[in-house]
């Protein structure tokens, strides 16, 4: 597998207070690769720094390379062409995030006009067929739409047409189903894998729902407070999550069979971003604390073949060695 | 905790008019078409479905915030009063509402303290002076601590927000609690706090809660009992092991299939087309368009909330065997 | 569409009967005006037979219905100082206005508009900052005290511009500037808020994620949105092409419709102030009209919700 993508110690800070504090970050081609945290965690900040859309207060340093060339701070007009070219991004309100006084099918168009050049009948034409694509019923009539005409699920399957539009090698979906209903997020998470397997897209899904990343995603990436703490392939974070952060969020959910008992809920709350731990910074919520996890921020180790964790006590590897839970 | 139920709606309708259309006819929406529950005092109903289908509104009219065209609410074994009169008063201090949005509920001005606060002024329930000391033990039943009575809802975490939030709601000591998506707004990991906190007053104080969520996971765990919303219907009804691992509904078991699950393969009925509009109501059966199963008759009649044979309450022709699956129905599906 | 500009006409239609009643009845109870115009020492007689001419002798309601059924009749009624019509009068003196009020208002908008986008574009830049000051200032000074500002450094200090009447085009200069320069702060400011809304919205993000360049971005994505807020102060620009100027005409001596109305309404010359008012409400109303019309063309939104709302 190739390497699209890759992250390097990237960081960002607003008006000085620190919210990435250095990620690296590898996407193969074709991948599907999940990055999954609270909110405030980072994990949304840090494509929208990658592809340089944050706003300019907003103070990004480190690397992203696109296929070895790097693109954080590049010109703009290299940028405009990787963005909805190469790579292409739909968000997590997709009412809000399409043009309110411009028809669907311009919205569509002016992404086919800037990435393949095309115009007229046949940009119309293209656009009709990607909305065909992702499932839109009556796509000729909808292109004369406006985006309050249609449903949040619609509106959506649009966004995902006009990210198709430039035919990106990636695709970063951040909460693309956060703000749909049950049934229709499942329409979209199946609508993407879909798309992923036609056309060999990468897709990086951002999102606070352990089971959407599950079903949709080869690899996860756990974030919490700025930083990535655990990376491993998704099945083994569900069967053996190392980081005891990424163990506290699948104990917190509540389970669908078995007997129904008291939640085990992790204590506190996120720190906030001006007033972090010097060492990790789950430190505080954490069952497992030791004196040396206050020391210092642990770094992203390996604890098996693929899989990281940035833990001193990481949880499988203490399993494994049959050590009792002691607290140093 | 048997016998006479602490809630009871029957039969409730709310409907709205709605204008649409160049000529601008008014159209009649029905939220809540038909709907009736009880609850029992220390017990839990989760109400679930997708937006549109009706469940907050059923909250409000429960709580009386609304008034329903059709139907009635009895609590405590009496009919609801007639309202803004003294008894109306006097039984809304006995049933709290909590909503989604923990900053949305609370006053950004007053310190969470003078908020919980209030509803006992309001109601005049214990004397001034007892206040603080009342006001400290609800902030500790909820898991804050009374120096927290000074703080302003933004310089709590969002948790804590809703722990404030239930802390007025208690206030009065309610027998009826009505949530509304009280862990939506929430993180992952705090919304397992809200739901142990909420189960933990449960069992303290004996209140009933109607727990309405769209979230399957977060109602299993919280009910003794759950209903699924359709359209303004209840389309089943039962024990949530019952409903959520043999759903009967269709649309149940669509839904249900559509929980995100780690470690499950991709196997799952997909519904296809949106939630539909309540203004455009299809006839008979309203999930019949969207429903894999649906026969002739399902478009035509209405089917009724009636038990199955293992006791639960299922509105579906085919789950009650008045029809086989798709008898000469074409299948009707969007591309 | 036809029902929705139906209602909307009806609508302005009962605004200008408001007017009109409001300012019968002020005038009306403010004192007589037979006794203002006939000086108070007038023999009884001559006061009685001007109250006669005038119908001032019949009840409130009478006089009321009378210049009610006039107005609709087209019929303003006549000036009771010199007694010709008193549209003639008020015409008269609207070209001069329009004079004053119309470059005006270009400024505002040529100014103002461009100023607020750049500010916006540009936020907290040394630019930015300029401009909201200079805005502030422009809005905060009162429209008397910047004329009289102006006239004391141009006119009296440096002796460059007449310091008032209406000689020639240089006369215009002062009263145009000491109009503009507060409009064009007000719309300024007003654009500079509604475009940072626009831009801070996700759409904007979307356009840029799609690979729009940021200056296509800000003119086809975030302009047509800012314009939405941004017309309806230009239209109440719009609307106040007659009635802003009072106080500029009367700092500046410029004999405008401004000027007539403050002279009418000291003399109690009902008909003039009369007329003053409801032309000054038909251009209001006319512009509101307007600006309903344009956020129907410019917010499909809004043009569902008209369709919805009122057929």
């Amino acid at each position: 597998m190739n390497t699209l993508v890759t992250i390097r110690d990237l960081r960002v800070a607003f008006d000085g207070v620190p919210a990435l504090h250095g990620i690296d970050l590898d996407v193969g081609s074709g991948e599907a690769l999940a990055l999954v945290g609270e909110s405030g965690c980072g994990k949304s900040v840090t494509w929208l720094a990658a592809l340089g859309l944050l706003p300019s207060k907003a103070q990004v340093t480190g690397s992203v390379r696109l296929d070895g060339q790097e693109i954080l701070h590049a010109p703009p007009a290299r940028l405009d062409a990787i963005r909805g070219g190469r790579i292409a991004m739909i968000f997590q309100d997709p009412a809000s995030s399409l043009n309110p006084v411009h028809r669907i099918g311009r919205q569509i168009t002016e992404a086919l006009r800037l990435h393949r050049g095309l115009t007229g009948e046949a940009a119309r034409e293209e656009a009709r067929r990607l909305l065909d694509r992702v499932g839109m019923p009556d796509a000729r009539r909808r292109l004369q739409a406006y985006p309050h005409e249609l449903s949040g699920g619609q509106n959506q399957r649009v966004m995902i047409a006009m990210a198709l539009a430039g035919e990106p090698e990636l695709l970063v979906a951040d909460e693309p189903t956060t703000a749909l209903d049950v049934t229709i997020q499942a329409q979209i998470l199946d609508l993407l894998s879909e798309i992923r397997r036609d056309t060999g897209m990468a897709l990086v899904l951002i999102s606070h729902d352990l089971g959407v990343v599950a079903e949709t995603c080869e690899r996860v990436c756990v974030m919490y407070a700025g930083r990535i703490v655990e990376e491993t392939a998704a099945q083994t974070l569900f069967a053996a999550p190392a980081h005891p952060y990424a163990a506290g969020l699948m104990a917190a959910l509540p389970p669908m069979t078995g007997v129904r008992r008291r939640l085990a809920a992790i204590p506190g709350g996120v720190p906030e971003p001006w007033s972090m731990p010097r060492g990790c910074a789950f430190a505080p919520r954490c069952p497992l604390r030791g004196v040396a996890c206050d020391a210092a921020v642990p770094p992203l180790a390996t604890v098996a073949p693929g899989h990281r964790a940035a833990c001193l006590r990481p949880q499988s590897q203490v399993a494994a060695t049959g050590r009792l839970l002691v607290p140093a | 905790m048997s016998g006479v139920p602490l809630l009871q709606a029957r039969e409730l309708v709310r409907r709205y008019t709605m204008r649409r259309g160049l000529m601008g006819r008014p159209v009649e929406v029905r939220a809540v078409d038909g709907v009736t529950l009880a609850l029992e005092r220390g017990r839990t109903l989760g109400l679930v479905g997708e937006s549109g289908c009706g469940k907050s509104t059923t909250g409000r009219l429960v709580l009386g915030l609304e008034v329903p065209d059709g139907g009635n609410v009895t609590f405590r074994e009496g009919p609801m009063p007639p309202r803004q009169t003294a008894e109306w008063r006097r039984l809304r201090a006995r049933m709290a509402m909590v909503y989604q949005d923990p900053l949305g509920a609370l006053d950004r001005r007053l310190p969470i303290g003078t908020q919980i606060a209030e509803p006992l002024d309001i109601h005049g329930i214990g004397s001034r002076a007892d206040r603080p000391e009342r006001v400290a033990q609800l902030l500790r039943d909820v898991g804050l601590r009374p120096d927290h009575a000074q703080r302003y809802p933004h310089e709590l975490s969002g948790g804590q927000r809703q722990r404030a939030v239930l802390a007025r709601a208690l206030a009065t000591g309610p027998e009826l609690l009505v949530c509304d998506e009280p862990i939506s707004a929430l993180d992952v990991s705090i919304q397992a706090q809200v739901m142990n906190l909420l189960a933990e007053v449960q069992e303290r104080s004996g209140i009933a809660l109607l727990f309405i969520s769209h979230d399957l996971r977060a109602v299993r765990q919280m009910s003794h009992r759950v209903a699924v919303m359709y359209l303004g219907r209840i389309v089943e009804e039962g024990d949530p092991d019952a409903v959520l691992h043999s759903p009967a509904h269709p649309y149940s078991q669509a839904l249900v299939s559509a929980i995100p699950q780690p470690g499950r393969g991709g196997r799952r009925i997909i519904l296809q087309g949106d939630p539909p509009n309540p203004a455009a109501r299809p006839s008979g059966c309203a999930f019949h368009p969207r429903c894999a199963l649906a026969a002739a008759l399902c478009s035509r009649a209405a089917p009724v909330l009636k038990p199955l044979p293992d006791g639960r309450l299922a509105a579906c022709h085919v789950a009650h065997g008045t029809v086989s699956p798709r008898d000469g129905m074409p299948q009707q599906r969007a591309a | 569409m036809v029902r929705f500009l139906g209602l909307r006409l009806a609508r302005a239609l009962l605004t200008l009967v408001l007017v009109v009643t409001f300012a019968f009845i002020v005038l009306r109870l403010s004192g007589d005006p037979a006794l203002l115009i006939m000086s108070a020492d007038a023999p009884p007689e001559a006061i009685a037979a001007f109250r006669q001419a005038w119908g001032l002798d019949d009840p409130v309601w009478q006089q009321y219905l009378r210049y009610f059924t006039a107005i609709f009749r087209g019929d303003l009624g006549q000036s009771m100082r010199d007694g010709r019509p008193a549209i003639e009068l008020v015409a008269e003196r609207v070209p001069a206005t329009l004079a004053l009020t119309l470059p005006a208002l270009a400024m505002k908008i040529g100014l103002g508009i461009p100023a607020g986008i750049y500010a916006a574009l540009h936020r907290n830049s040394f630019a930015d900052r300029a401009v909201m000051l200079l805005a502030v200032a422009g809005f905060t000074v009162p429209s008397f005290v910047l004329g009289l500002l102006l006239v004391l450094v141009f006119a009296v200090q440096l002796g460059w511009l007449p310091s008032g009447g209406q000689d020639s085009w240089r006369h215009a200069i002062l009263p145009v500037l000491t109009l503009g320069i507060g409009g064009a702060a007000v719309l300024a400011r007003f654009t500079r808020s509604a475009m940072l809304e626009v831009l801070g919205q996700p759409y904007m993000r979307t356009a840029l994620a799609k690979g729009v360049p940021w200056h296509v971005a800000v003119r086809r994505h975030a302009l047509p949105n800012a314009a939405i807020p941004t017309v309806t102060i230009v239209g109440f620009m719009v609307g106040s092409l007659l009635a802003g100027a009072v106080v500029v005409e009367s700092v500046f001596s410029w004999p405008g419709v401004g000027r007539l109305l403050v002279v009418a309404v000291a003399n109690r010359d009902l008909a003039v102030v009369q007329c003053i008012l409801l032309l000054v409400a038909t251009t209001m109303v006319s512009a509101n009209l307007i600006v309903d019309l344009l956020y129907g063309a410019l917010d499909p939104r809004l043009r569902a919700q008209a369709k919805g709302a009122n057929g």
